[in-house]
Parts: C-alpha cells; structure tokens; sequence
C-alpha cells in the first residue's frame, strides 16, 4: 500500500507571525491599558441605553 | 461528536460570561481579565461578562482614534486586530462553532420545533458589509464635532449586546430605565427579529450578520487547524450536505468561509474518511489512511 506524503502548510505560520506583531506593537503602545479601561466601564451608547 | 460539541459551547458561554458575583457589586465585572480577547462575540458590558469583545473595543479604538492621535497616543486597533487575527489564523471559524456564546444561544433556539427555512445565499455576504462598514469605516469617518465617531455595529444593530447587557444592565440599574427611548426599542426589535429567525433557520446572525464571523471567515483557506477532504475516499454521496447547519457542499468546497467547523459532517454523515481534521497539513484525527474509496450507492 502506498504511504501517503503530506505537505506542510505554511501560510497560517505567516499569518500568524504577522498578527503577533500587530499585537505586540499593540502592547508596546499601552493600547492594552485603553482596552481594559473600556472593557470595564458600561457603554450605555453600545447597548442602546442612553 | 455533537453532544461534546454542546458542552464545550456551554463551557465557553460561562467562562466568557463567569462572574456571577453582579448581582451583589451591583456592577459589570471590573477585574484584569477583561484584558482578555473573547474569542466568540459576547458584549463586554454584559455583568457577567468576563474578557472583552474584540467587534465592541475594535469600535471604540476607531471612533476615537483622532482625539487619541491628537493626543500622542497611538491606539489605532493593533492590540485588538492582533489578538482577533491570532485566534483567525489558528482557529478560524473553529471558533463560530464551538466557542461563540452567540451562536450556541441562535443553536439552543433553532431545536425549538418549528418549520425549517434556509437562507438565501446572497445574504450571507452581508456580514462582510456589515464588517467593513458598521465595524471599520462608518466608526472611523462620521465623526461629530468633536472628532468622535460612534459605535455603528453595537449601538443600532448587535442583538449580542441588547440580550447580554442591555435588558439584564435595565434590570440590574433601575436608574438607567429613565433614559430608554426609541434606540433601545429599535434594538429590541432587531432582538425579537433574530430570536424568531434563528427558530426559523439556523444561526441566521453568524450566516448574515456577524462582523466577527466575517473576521474570521476570511482565514478559511489558511487557517492552522481545519476540515480536509479527502478525495481519494469521497464517494460524492452527498451525506455531508445533509446534515451542515450553514447548507454548504462539504465535498464541492471544502474550504467555504461559511463552514463552522462543527465536524458534523465529519462525524454524524461521511462513512468513508473523505472528512478529516489537518493541523497544517497533516491529518489529526477522522482520516482512515487505509480505508479504499467505495462506489456510491445505485
């Protein structure tokens, strides 16, 4: 029977790399801290209260 | 297969949404978790509500993105963008299917006995619109005078963030019930309208509407873990077609940006190892290498 022979994938590697540096750039600008500032505080304009 | 899928979704839906302590703090969960990218869509002003929404804060960086460069400070959404397109490159629609509060909800609602209806196809491409207009460009460029944009997507059209945060923060803040007016009842109605379609046809919202769907789905064809065919097992039976919740032909296009990756296919429908499970090309699990391809039935 013969063996089948796969063939490695890389683009999501790429992918991955690339969005890795996104979001490590994102941390070296202390976006991060302006995330969690947002995330903690009620968006009453986002529900559709206010 | 399918009932582990549930308890996984299940799982999700209390881990994104695990603090149950609003109740007593009267409060949304405040504490260094909400740091965290929620992977499915679940609106972070939920109380319970523990990372936060990558569509919601992706909005928030935008619309204010002027008054934050004016101030020297660079949020332009790379944090956000990353960690969505980290969790896209490894899980695709992955996600969609096994990890979205959402979805697991439109799920739940679907099993309600009902008369079935699909979804016309063209529909599902307004998701997309829906992501680069109410999410990206409409936050970005219709500012007021100030320089500030608004939330597009979360403020006049996620049902997500209406059953999540707006009716349990009404219940939860009596105060707030003085300032409802004609954009909650909008949102209401925008619900209504998802909850009754979802019993109709199944996940409705995901297939048309969902800009983190949308995201997602763009990784379809490079995402590192995914569905395979193979064709050398596919009898074109059509088994696989029979059972997907969003209507596509598995063996016709096995990398659609539709495909939640639910494995029902995999799982409930193909006898043959024609579905199988690739991690960067090499086949996982639901692959018999050894299995002959088997004639179709007459």
């Amino acid at each position: 029977m013969k063996k089948k022979k796969f063939k490695m994938r890389r683009a999501p590697f790429f992918l991955l790399g690339f969005f890795l540096i996104l979001w490590v750039i994102g941390i070296s600008l202390n976006e991060p801290t302006r995330v969690l500032e947002q995330a903690k505080s009620i968006c009453l304009e986002c529900i559709g209260i206010g | 297969m399918e009932l582990a899928r549930k308890w996984v979704q299940a799982l999700w839906f209390f881990l994104a949404n695990g603090f149950w302590g609003f109740p007593l703090t009267g409060n949304i969960y405040q504490g260094p978790l909400k740091i965290i990218c929620s992977p499915g869509l679940n609106c972070y002003s939920c109380p319970a509500a523990t990372s936060y929404c990558p569509i919601g804060s992706l909005q928030q960086l935008l619309l204010g993105v002027r008054f934050a460069l004016q101030s020297g400070q660079f949020y332009i959404g790379t944090f956000v963008v990353g960690s969505m397109g980290m969790l896209g490159a490894v899980f695709g629609r992955f996600i969609c299917g096994w990890a979205c509060p959402f979805g697991f909800i439109q799920e739940l609602l679907h099993k309600i006995p009902s008369p079935k209806y699909s979804i016309p196809v063209p529909l599902n491409w307004l998701k997309y619109l829906f992501l680069a207009f109410f999410v990206i460009i409409l936050p970005l460029v219709l500012v007021d005078d100030f320089g500030m944009g608004k939330p597009w997507f979360c403020k006049y059209v996620c049902p997500a963030g209406t059953l999540e945060a707006g009716i349990p923060m009404l219940i939860l803040m009596p105060d707030l019930r003085s300032t409802v007016g004609w954009l909650y009842f909008n949102k209401i109605v925008i619900l209504i309208g998802f909850i009754t379609w979802s019993i109709l046809s199944s996940r409705p919202f995901c297939r048309t509407t969902c800009p983190l769907g949308a995201f997602y789905a763009l990784f379809s064809r490079y995402q590192l873990i995914k569905l395979k065919l193979n064709e050398d097992n596919c009898t074109k039976c059509g088994a696989c077609h029979t059972v997907c919740p969003v209507e596509i032909k598995f063996n016709e296009t096995p990398d659609s940006c539709e495909c939640v990756n639910c494995m029902r296919c995999m799982t409930e429908a193909c006898h043959f190892g024609a579905i199988s499970v690739e991690v960067a090309g090499y086949p996982m699990f639901g692959e018999n290498l050894n299995q002959r391809k088997k004639p179709a039935h007459s």
